[in-house]
């Protein structure tokens, strides 16, 4: 029964022996979209040929989950392509480096935290879409909805599928930006009217596009990059911007602080606020973190940016516990269809 | 073990003792090690961190009372009884049947329904649950055939009922397969009928199997979170609420609390498995014949189409998820393809995820056999240290009740500990070893068990007499005996390990990323296609490994297991 160790202990000298091998090795957590990793990985290797990027990547929630279990003792040298939301909370447990990349004065100032120098810059954004398939609008006779209100029209009763805000940065981007759009009230009477049509509520951002594009709902409430990327290979769908504005987030880029590699973290800081890496952005993302250099993206139109809402991130964060309760007081427990199973 | 002992040959007794002490005591206390330091400790480390009364992390006993006095609570724990409880009802009797038609009838064609049944066990869980979406939901093949679609309650009972079904087989397979021939002759030379013979004899020898079989559906049901994300709708249990808390919201504590709940069932499990077996006899003696079924066409077409119902079902859905493979784009174009299966642009490089597997599945299922196994005979075949008897069978209880995503959670806390020298194993490939057999470990445990109860004391006394040492007769006589249900845990280890994806989550570091894990990714990032790809590859691999455990357990059977042949027929 020794093996059982032994071989533990010999497979992680391996591993070990591997490490020491190449140059600086940098642990990056993120979560981006797996098919930009090798594009992303490749040109800042190529910027900073002694420096090799090992990737863990996961969803939003899980890679926020392991690098918060992982506090004590953290395993990853930096962030690259995370919720800033997500790296607002590492921040409040004192987990970031503050650390003003060489190209910070590039950088809008919404787009990056507003403490000098930042724990963290962002990249670039996304923001709150809907998705809608015209082959099952037309077999089943819907309209295409146009702004956030008319998702509550009777004709789309059961047709809606969006992502749970207790499960989700997605969901509770769409949430906070009702509430900050129409007004507390108003926000909650909204959803209100608008929980009667849902057909339910899942547990991820893009997989309500997702639903959308298979046609297993119709009408899908996500966000604008699995919508481009299924509409490219094939999808029947419409991206519908609602004209009350979009609820949007930053995707950044931090130092983890402690980081025996710090100084090759900070150059991964400086590349990813740098006009090389924002010229990868641009291919995935219609919003940039520097001004001046996105190109629009035929999918979507040429005034995105300014479709995107005021969107109070210090609000949204300060009151997140008081609206996923109020949230799940109204939608979760015993809600009607839920009772009726 | 206190038998009459020749004193003469005091000397070479010394000897023996000397080496079985070593056997049992020391092997005992590596056991209680490991499961401290697999089972125990991550866990204390998860309830330590959610019971801590900083902000950000459990918030304490308040937080507790909170949670326990909600309404919200109440519900969603009525919602996974009463999944937990359908599941178990529609499982345990199907499964009893089908292992009853496998064992003890002579249906046509057993190693093909054997295969077929187990095929739900050889892919991720998500793989069930894309097809059932597939077949049964807005745009599936067979929505005709449902007034509403497959989301909520009955998407889950059928999702989990898939799942689980093969784990039950598993462990009534094995109760079935030993009986004792003269009880059958004796029972019928009395007049006895077959049902007074089944319910005198069968079920009295099984029910504890039964007993075991329910627990573990129950236990996995309750615990599992796979099935209710992607089938669930709006159907909330308190695994999703779990996965909720940690995925959703970092909420730890929350998470930890949940899953305090969840550990009731294996609990109360527990006491009732200590209970029944004071009671129950030993089934099996030395002086056993092997009952052969005899021939009765209505019986055996009875039997022969419940199994056909069962296999279709399961068939059908596991064809429904290949096919879904092989499509272009679902549904709106359906030529069929292999480009999913080139893995170009997916998180963690593919092909690397496979080969990771692969080795990891190997790993798991060489060491945690004959780690579980030895285990296994030291608790059920010798009766001194009971009270360490006791914290062995209650520790390796316990990971059948938690969630994956908790003892994940756990690993990385206590392995990630400042100041635990453990730390060197972290993000490597022998932790994920460690926390993969640590989080299989009931199930194979309990299928060495049941086989190692059936197996008189008796062996023992007589290997005593002979004062040959214990650990001798195990190896020589025990294993030779079990070897069928020592395969089917190679088996077991082997494609859990491919399949598993819960608690490697959190533990697989860049190089050691695993092949499940990419499938979860591939779904998450839209790639259906891909995600359904790699679990097919997934699902031939462990096919592929099951097959050649078969082969070589047939040739091994002919060599040590002519005893299960009758004299007579020789």
């Amino acid at each position: 029964m020794f093996k059982h160790l032994a071989l533990a202990a010999a497979v992680s000298a391996v591993f070990s022996l591997q490490a020491s091998a190449a140059g600086t090795q940098l642990t990056v957590y993120t979560a981006l979209e797996a098919e930009q990793l090798k594009t992303y990985k490749q040109a800042f290797e190529k910027a900073n040929p002694d420096i090799e990027i090992k990737w863990v990547r996961d969803s939003t929630g899980i890679i926020t989950a392991k690098l918060l279990a992982e506090k004590d003792r953290p395993q990853a040298d930096a962030v690259w392509g995370l919720a800033a939301s997500s790296l607002a909370v590492l921040d409040q447990h004192g987990m970031l480096e503050a650390y003003a990349p060489k190209d910070l004065g590039k950088i809008s100032a919404n787009y990056r935290d507003a403490a000098n120098p930042p724990a963290w810059v962002g990249m670039d954004v996304w923001a709150a879409t809907i998705c809608f398939n015209t082959i099952e609008a037309e077999k089943q006779g819907l309209s295409k909805p146009v702004s956030w209100q008319d998702l509550t029209k009777p004709e789309y009763k059961g047709k809606i599928v969006m992502p749970n805000p207790a499960s989700s940065g997605t969901g509770f981007l769409d949430v906070s930006a009702w509430l900050q759009t129409f007004g507390e009230p108003q926000g909650w009477a909204y959803m209100d009217a608008l929980h009667q049509n849902i057909g339910q509520y899942v547990h991820s951002g893009s997989k309500p596009c997702k639903l959308a594009a298979a046609g297993e709902f119709p009408i899908g409430i996500s966000f604008e990059y699995p919508a481009v990327q299924l509409k490219r290979q094939g999808a029947p769908l419409d991206i519908v911007l609602p004209k009350e504005g979009l609820g949007w987030e930053i995707e950044a880029t931090a130092v983890i602080k402690g980081t025996p590699k710090a100084d090759a973290a900070k150059r991964l800081a400086d590349f990813s606020a740098s006009p090389a890496a924002m010229a990868l952005y641009k291919e995935n993302f219609a919003v940039l973190a520097a001004p001046g250099i996105a190109k629009p993206q035929t999918e979507l139109p040429a005034d995105y940016e300014q479709r995107l809402i005021k969107n109070d991130f210090a609000w949204a964060s300060k009151h997140r516990d008081e609206i996923l309760a109020e949230w799940r007081k109204r939608y979760d427990g015993k809600s009607e269809k839920v009772a009726q199973q | 073990m206190s038998l009459p002992l020749n004193p003469v040959k005091a000397a070479s007794r010394h000897g023996v003792a000397l080496g079985d002490r070593l056997f049992v005591v020391g092997g005992k206390w590596l056991l209680l090690m490991l499961l401290v330091l697999a089972v125990l400790m991550p866990l204390l480390a998860i309830f330590w961190r959610g019971f801590s009364g900083d902000a950000g992390q459990g918030g304490g006993l308040a937080a507790a009372r909170a949670l326990f006095a909600s309404e919200n609570f109440h519900w969603l724990l009525g919602n996974s009884l009463a999944v937990a409880l359908t599941v178990a009802a529609i499982v345990i009797p199907l499964a009893y049947l089908f292992a009853y038609a496998l064992q003890r009838t002579l249906i046509p064609a057993k190693g093909l329904w054997r295969g077929i049944s187990l095929l739900p066990l050889l892919a991720p869980s998500m793989l069930p649950a894309i097809a059932l979406v597939y077949l049964f939901g807005n745009q599936g093949l067979l929505r005709g055939l449902l007034s509403d679609n497959i989301y909520g309650f009955w998407g889950i009972v059928l999702g989990e009922a898939i799942y689980t079904f093969p784990h039950a087989l598993m462990i009534l397979l094995s109760a079935l397969s030993l009986a004792d021939a003269r009880l059958f002759d004796a029972a019928s030379s009395m007049g006895a009928g077959p049902w007074r013979a089944f319910s005198s004899i069968t079920w009295p020898a099984t029910r504890q199997a039964v007993f075991a079989a329910f627990c573990l559906v129950f236990t996995l049901t309750i615990t599992d979170f796979g099935v209710p994300v992607v089938v669930g709708g709006d159907y909330q249990v308190l695994a999703l609420e779990a996965y909720k808390a940690v995925v959703g919201q970092q909420q730890f504590g929350r998470g930890a609390l949940i899953c305090l709940v969840l550990l009731v069932p294996a609990l109360l499990s527990f006491a009732v498995d200590a209970w029944l077996r004071r009671r129950q006899g030993e089934a099996m003696s030395g002086r056993a014949q092997v009952f052969e079924p005899k021939p009765s066409r209505r019986r055996d077409a009875c039997f022969l189409a419940i199994v056909l119902v069962v296999c279709a079902v399961l068939l059908l859905v596991i064809g429904m998820a290949v096919y879904s493979s092989l499509v272009t784009f679902w549904p709106y174009n359906l030529s069929l393809s292999l480009k999913h299966y080139l893995f170009e642009d997916t998180a963690g490089g593919g092909w690397l995820a496979y080969r990771n597997s692969v080795t990891m599945a190997i790993g798991t299922a060489l060491i945690g056999s004959v780690v579980i196994f030895c285990g296994a005979y030291l608790m059920e075949k010798t009766q001194s240290q009971r009270l360490l008897n006791q914290s062995l069978r209650l520790l390796s209880f316990i990971p059948m009740a938690v969630p994956g995503l908790v003892l994940g959670l756990g690993y990385v806390f206590f392995f990630n500990l400042n100041g635990n020298p453990l730390h060197v194993l972290y993000g490597s490939m022998g932790l994920l070893v460690i926390c993969t057999i640590a989080h299989y470990l009931t199930t194979a445990q309990m299928t060495a068990t049941t086989a190692l109860r059936q197996l008189d004391g008796e062996f023992e006394a007589a290997a005593l007499s002979l004062k040959a040492p214990l650990y001798r007769h195990f190896l020589r006589v025990t294993v030779p005996i079990c070897l069928p249900a020592l395969l089917d845990i190679i088996r077991y280890l082997f494609v859990s390990a491919m399949t598993t994806v819960s608690a490697a989550i959190f533990l697989y570091s860049p190089d050691t990323i695993l092949a499940a894990v990419a499938v979860l990714n591939m779904d998450d990032a839209g790639n259906v296609g891909g995600a359904a790809a790699m679990s097919t590859l997934i699902l031939l691999t462990s096919a592929s490994a099951s097959l050649l455990l078969a082969a070589a357990s047939r040739g091994l059977l002919r060599r040590s297991q002519a005893w299960r042949q009758r004299a007579a027929a020789a």
